[in-house]
């Protein structure tokens, strides 16, 4: 079957534009009320229950407070940017996902569809472009509002997501050296013909999901509305639908992170253990089954996004830019030579891209893994904030002599 | 090849109309009873010391500048990455993109190490 085209192609468009969109509004909406049901699980409460059946109206009562809540417009304020920047955060944070395959294309009476909004040739290039101008978003709302907190939060937002970017621009140069190809379609198709690049690649997605947390400015990473410091950061002037902006711009930057550590590392909308979704003929069930499995996926990485902000405390902003700088940026340039070399010596010795190929790309990470996180853990490479106060690593065993002998400590 | 571009500036035009009547219905919903306690900056219930206009850290800066930098290498490998498996460089095939990349990448780590060592990304 050939790929929809001419105007059916714009008609396709037309009609998934308002699916993705609404769609993307309903899951994060929902994902705010999951957010604090999860709280609420892991700190032995209940979390809210009131709203409807098992509290599952409270996203709907919470947008229409948001949208009748009294509108602030602080006269200290510059006015104009105050407006616009919470849509400067918004448009991009929507935009973002666009270009995401979320199942198997879908055979139609025109022609076959994809499932991308837009399936661009510049491909994961759009997504470190388009996401970077969120900042601008978050910036300009910490400057316009006039307050220092918001500066502040403005300043680190702006701080920390550049910072980031290079070691998640970086993690994704060795996924394009095993994929040969920038388009997340032909990402997801590479995958298929070897296994997830989370096994040859496996300290990429370590990086990557690192960089992602601290993108979206989830925990640990949180620094730029840290309330404990800076009240809500970037967004403390701000109230009602403006507010909510950011609220929907955190949680979509969330969705689409969250759907990319799924396409780049965990196979796209691949079902696992069986070659029957990666060929056509395409079918409905086809589409219908890899959409569920792309969905699995992603809402998998979103439930991690929770557990970790109620698990992991918040970095000091000086540790969180001593780990962006001076320990992924180092590693990530340094794993894009290794994985260059071990292609290189793969391809020399003629072995075919395919599943033997990937997991002795594996085989390779684990070596590294075990030498990198057991020179972390010792802290040869990267002393924590505890290593000058307590002095260097002792084992367990000769600290408990030494306490028992009364040895100087 | 343009014309996959078509959806995407649909998909802009439907997501900034959107938000422009998000905003614009809140706004016209909303009840506006501003009082002088509401049109201060909020500082935790303090009377604000002070604009907010003022001199912040240098090292903000720095970190833009520096990104730029890192930014633009990564701009650089990621078409190297893309186009590794089908480079012939110096007549080497991929052992030449290899060399060719580790040559940059040595570059870039003198000026990281300097960078490094004269302090700049030193936060506390």
């Amino acid at each position: 079957m050939t790929p929809i085209s001419g105007a059916a192609f714009a008609w396709a468009a037309v009609v998934k534009i308002p699916l993705v969109f609404a769609g993307l509004l309903v899951l994060i909406a929902f994902w705010t009320l999951v957010e604090r049901r999860v709280a609420g699980f892991i700190q032995n409460r209940l979390g809210p229950n009131r709203v409807g059946p098992a509290g599952l109206l409270q996203p709907v009562a919470d947008g229409l407070k948001n949208m009748f809540k009294e509108e602030t417009l602080p006269p200290f304020a510059d006015r104009f940017l105050f407006l616009l920047a919470p849509l400067m955060a918004f448009v991009p944070a929507l935009i973002t996902f666009a270009i995401v395959p979320v199942a198997a294309p879908l055979p139609t009476r025109w022609g076959l569809v994809g499932t991308a909004i837009a399936d661009l040739p510049v491909g994961f290039l759009y997504i470190l472009a388009i996401s970077s101008l969120g900042v601008y978003g978050f910036t300009l709302a910490g400057w316009a509002s006039n307050n220092k907190y918001s500066l502040l939060g403005g300043l680190r937002a702006s701080a920390q997501m550049i910072s980031y970017e290079v070691s998640m621009g970086l993690s994704a140069v060795a996924v394009l050296v095993l994929a040969g190809s920038i388009t997340l379609g032909e990402i997801v198709q590479r995958q298929q013909q070897s296994t997830w690049f989370v096994i040859p690649l496996f300290f990429a997605f370590c990086l990557f999901l690192v960089a992602a947390f601290a993108e979206t400015n989830r925990l640990p990473f949180d620094l730029p509305e840290a309330e404990a410091e800076l009240i809500a950061g970037y967004h403390t002037e701000y109230s009602a639908m403006k507010f909510s902006m950011f609220y929907l711009a955190e949680y979509s930057n969330m969705v689409t992170a969250s759907a990319l550590m799924a396409s780049l590392f965990f196979g796209g909308w691949d079902i696992p253990f069986t070659a029957w979704d990666d060929s056509a003929p395409w079918s409905f069930a086809k589409t219908a089954a890899t959409f569920v499995s792309f969905w699995t996926k992603t809402l998998a990485f979103m439930f991690a996004y929770i557990w970790v902000r109620w698990t992991l405390p918040r970095f000091r902003f000086d540790q969180l830019m001593d780990l962006g700088w001076k320990v992924m940026l180092p590693i990530a340039l340094a794993y894009v030579m290794v994985i260059g070399v071990a292609v290189w010596a793969l391809e020399a010795l003629g072995l075919p891209f395919g599943t033997r190929y990937a997991l002795a790309l594996g085989a390779l990470n684990l070596v590294a893994a075990v030498a990198l996180f057991w020179g972390l853990d010792r802290r040869r490479l990267i002393g924590g904030a505890g290593a000058r106060a307590r002095g260097p690593w002792r084992a367990p065993a000769a600290a408990a002599a030494a306490a028992r002998t009364g040895g100087a400590d | 090849m343009l014309q996959s571009y078509v959806p995407l500036a649909l998909l802009i035009a439907f997501v900034v109309l959107n938000a422009a009547i998000m905003v614009a219905v809140s706004h016209l919903l909303s009840a506006s009873r501003p009082t002088p306690v509401k049109e201060r900056p909020y500082e935790s219930g303090m009377p604000p010391l002070g604009s907010a206009r003022e001199r912040f850290d240098v090292k903000f800066y720095l970190v833009a500048v520096l990104f730029i930098v890192f930014d633009i290498e990564v701009v650089f490998m990621l078409p190297w990455g893309v186009a590794f498996r089908q480079l012939d460089l110096l007549g080497l095939g991929m052992l030449g993109g290899l060399i060719e990349m580790g040559v940059f990448v040595v570059i870039l780590a003198v000026g990281y190490v300097y960078v490094w060592k004269r302090g700049a990304l030193q936060w506390s």
